[in-house]
């Protein structure tokens, strides 16, 4: 879609208050062709839309998926998972139909955390606009910025390669996006389950490599006077998540080796026969996987924050608390990994640290959630389109949140431990939380990226069609939960039919509410208006408004200077 | 690049090397899925395998080729220079977090040990839990021997010791400007770091145990050899260093590409620190020795 972007000259840096300090044309706009442009690309906006493309891609993927869930579960029975097995080349017998359902589950998990939420949030809108807005003219490592995005479309590959090859019961790696032995190791025999691995193996490297890149560019590139507290909340949530990813993703790559040597070359990390422990597993994948989770959310936190402030004309409440309460979050999320485990058999004891653990973490998040609150109250409020969907994240967040915090309990999550509760839980928070600051970062800062305007009016049919059905889906599914219906399965007893019915209705509103979106993003091509440098207006403070939209190849080959009285979160005028 | 930039830092032109190396990454870890199954994919399974693994070495030469000649030319300004030093520190950080995973399954294994009993003539090894017979769960299988810490292990600590003393005298040579003695010191520790992986490797083929098969075994042999495969990829890094040295590339005030080497070469020492005093000594405390 970018490409397009290029028949259009940008428009001149006119608008907002701080006028387009930094931006020097001459030469600026020098392109290179189209194999080095999007093959080769050391530019970060370039990267970022190829991130964005193929989140896009990976996300309709990954969405289908669901599709082909949501249909089966309709009724009870098993309907078309027997055609599907025969389709992907197994057996049609029930056995495979049933392997498929795991292969689905599988798929879906591991494309829509590594291949959609990760690549849009981070690779995207973290590539295109973090440097933008410490006032720098790229990243530190452009050179490894782009292996990061050839390593995650690498894994992705290897991904699809396992859908083709034998699993086990039948083609495909049935194993759940955590990859649990022994159900990994000596349940899934066959190359799939390797080829998975490698996937995680090939996007995690990218992942750490673009963690070291975003810290140090964010420590070393800020322009002069944009110090740490002045730093706007998008770049303290990108801050934060690279450090998780830094830290977090090595543990997930030694578990993960682990099952490999386990599977192929006779050690037994996870297998009791040689005195190994499938226990530990679980500890290894969720001492990543709790920050992991945290890392498909905090650059959803920034964005919103970004947004309720330009869109209530004032400054974020509370600016320090809410990057702290980030910092928190980041910090608490690496020591709560087991309340993913409370059924295990863990003693009493540690269970009563982790529900303790876990329940500190409500205190950063409430922070957060009270603050964009504040910053509405009072507030010349616009309900633009990135404003909506960032006000329905707030929503929908609060009620994944609350949902977590019943979670937390690991009493309570006895008998909720992998029932449908924990499924809307996590797609309240992550298909209702990221993909919400998701939609509202994309239509915040489409008309920067693609120099148009897109259609108000579709952007709301959008919205309202989405967030209709993503409800419909999923709030039920905390009803089937506490009627005990269990997660991972593709049939169920009749009880169940009701809400399962529901659900499934839900999901054709929400994957309808996509058609809106497209017929916009075509028409904001075709016949959107220009954008201007700030289509927001005075609310939309931070630099990237400054730039022309789109900005220039190369923007800010005069740094900007950050001047004091030129604050970006805090308008009291100076007292000394 | 074109038009007037006011800043020190480092834009860059279009670059191959990273599709290249990310579709040899895929390459290689598809061919070793294809390698380790040959019945179902036949036995093209090694030359996919080998040729991924071509095309990442000539990625990791040209790249940091390139990297090499953008220092010479001047494009490393005291913030491009910052930035590498950043980069280096994150990397090392999350080399740690990997190991951090092979220490924790090291130390769950230790202080929850299975009844584990050893039969060093079959390397076989059956779980007793539950059963009769079972004695007291030890880490080390009963009837398993271990490696005395205190004969080449200790040797090992010692030359690596040793070669972070080397490394630093090249260091301080390198700063005083005396280029004689960094070379030296980067033979030296470069010789250390050869003679450390002969000596592991000799270890590895006279220990009394084979890989895998049990906890004790799967943790040493995994954990150690990440960290030979790490000492293997340091010493590259310093003989690349010691390339550079006689092509005269270092500058008293200017030579991070030494310096990175030197911390690679200082974590992999602490990392077999960790190793010799947890795996080593107390993680066959009590065993026989072979």
């Amino acid at each position: 879609m970018a490409t397009t972007a290029d028949n259009f000259a940008p428009s001149a840096g006119h608008g907002g208050d701080h006028g387009a300090h930094g931006v020097d044309d001459h030469g600026a706009d020098h392109k290179p062709g189209f194999f080095a442009r999007w093959f080769m690309s050391t530019n970060h906006k370039d990267i970022g839309t190829l991130y964005l493309i193929f989140a896009i891609i990976a996300g309709l993927i990954g969405g289908a998926i669901s599709g082909i869930m949501r249909v089966e579960l309709a009724e009870p029975g098993i309907q078309y998972l027997q055609w599907w097995a025969e389709f992907m080349g197994g057996p049609g017998d029930l056995n495979t139909a049933l392997h498929m359902w795991n292969v689905f589950i599988t798929a879906h998990g591991l494309i829509m955390v590594f291949f959609m939420v990760m690549p849009a949030m981070i690779g995207g809108f973290g590539n295109w606009f973090v440097p933008i807005m410490i006032g720098a003219p790229d990243m530190a490592f452009p050179r490894m910025n782009n292996v990061s995005f050839w390593l995650t479309v690498a894994g992705f590959f290897s991904l699809l390669f396992s859908l083709f090859v034998p699993g086990g019961s039948g083609p495909g790696a049935g194993v759940g996006w955590t990859v649990y032995a022994p159900l990994s190791t000596t349940g899934s025999p066959g190359p799939a389950v390797d080829f998975a691995i490698f996937a995680l193996h090939l996007a995690g490297a990218g992942s750490i490599l673009g963690a070291t890149n975003f810290i140090t560019t964010i420590f070393n590139m800020r322009a002069p006077g944009m110090t740490l507290h002045k730093m706007p909340l998008f770049v303290w949530s990108i801050l934060v998540t690279a450090f998780l990813l830094l830290l977090a993703l090595p543990v997930l790559a030694a578990a993960i080796t682990m099952l490999l040597t386990d599977r192929n070359f006779g050690t037994t990390f996870f297998d009791p026969a040689g005195g190994g422990d499938p226990v530990l597993y679980q500890h290894l994948f969720w001492f990543f996987g709790h920050p992991e989770v945290y890392i498909m959310i905090l650059p959803g936190f920034g964005m919103v924050s970004q947004i309720v402030a330009t869109f209530s004309r004032k400054p974020v409440f509370g600016y320090l608390g809410m990057a702290y309460a980030m910092v928190a979050i980041g910090v608490v999320g690496f020591i709560v990994w087991a309340h993913h485990m409370y059924t295990v058999g863990l003693d009493v004891n540690t269970k009563m640290y982790f529900t303790a653990a876990t329940m500190v973490i409500a205190v950063p998040t409430g922070v957060k959630i009270f603050s964009w609150v504040a910053t509405m109250w009072g507030g010349s409020l616009e309900f633009k389109s990135p404003m909506v969907w960032a006000l329905g994240f707030i929503f929908l967040f609060t009620v994944g949140g609350v949902t977590g915090v019943v979670l937390a309990n690991g009493g309570i999550d006895d008998n909720l431990h992998d029932t449908y509760y924990v499924v809307a839980h996590f797609h309240y928070v992550l298909s209702m939380g990221a993909v919400f600051s998701m939609f509202a970062g994309f239509y915040y800062w489409f008309p920067k990226m693609s120099g148009r305007m897109f259609s108000e009016a579709l952007s709301l049919i959008h919205f309202w069609l989405f967030f209709i059905g993503v409800n419909v889906i999923f709030f039920p599914q905390h009803f089937l939960g506490m009627q005990g219906m269990p997660r991972r399965y593709p049939d169920y007893a009749e009880a169940f039919t009701f809400w399962h019915e529901v659900s499934t209705f839900g999901y054709y509103i929400t994957a309808a509410s996509l058609i809106p979106w497209f017929v916009n993003i075509v028409y904001a091509f075709t016949a959107g208006k220009q954008a201007g440098a700030n289509p927001w207006g005075e609310g939309a403070t931070t630099l990237e408004w400054t730039l022309p939209s789109p900005p220039p190849y190369h923007q800010f080959e005069t740094l900007p200077v950050i001047e004091d009285h030129h604050d970006y979160h805090d308008h009291r005028p100076e007292t000394a | 690049m074109a038009g007037n930039v006011n800043h020190d830092y480092h834009i860059l032109e279009p670059d191959i090397w990273p599709l290249v190396g990310s579709l040899s990454a895929l390459t290689f870890t598809s061919g070793l899925v294809l390698y380790l199954y040959p019945d179902v994919f036949g036995s093209t399974g090694s030359i996919v395998m080998w040729a991924g693994l071509a095309g990442l070495i000539a990625t990791f030469f040209m790249w940091f080729k390139n990297i090499v000649v953008e220092a010479q030319r001047g494009d490393h300004t005291p913030v491009v220079q910052l930035h590498m030093r950043y980069g280096m520190i994150l990397f090392i950080a999350s080399e740690v977090m990997f190991f951090v995973g092979w220490f924790w399954s090291f130390f769950d294994f230790a202080l929850f040990p299975a009844p584990l009993q050893y039969d060093a003539a079959a390397d076989a090894t059956i779980n007793l839990f539950g059963q009769e017979g079972a004695g007291e769960a030890e880490f080390v299988p009963e009837g398993m021997e271990v490696l005395d810490p205190f004969s080449l292990p200790l040797l090992n600590t010692m030359i690596l010791l040793c070669s972070g003393t080397t490394v630093t005298w090249a260091h301080h040579a390198l700063i005083h400007g005396d280029r004689k003695g960094l070379k030296q010191g980067l033979w030296a520790t470069i010789a250390l770091g050869v003679l450390f992986s002969a000596i592991q490797a000799y270890e590895y083929s006279i220990a009394p145990f084979g890989f895998g098969g049990n906890t004790y075994s799967s943790a040493f042999y995994m954990a150690t050899g990440f960290h030979g495969f790490h000492v293997l990829i340091g010493t590259i890094f310093l003989a690349v260093c010691l390339y550079r040295a006689y092509q005269g590339h270092f500058t008293p005030r200017q030579h991070f590409g030494f310096e990175a080497a030197a911390w690679y070469w200082h974590f992999v020492d602490v990392v077999w620190l960790f190793l010799f005093i947890v795996v080593y000594i107390w993680g066959g405390w009590g065993a026989e020795f072979h």
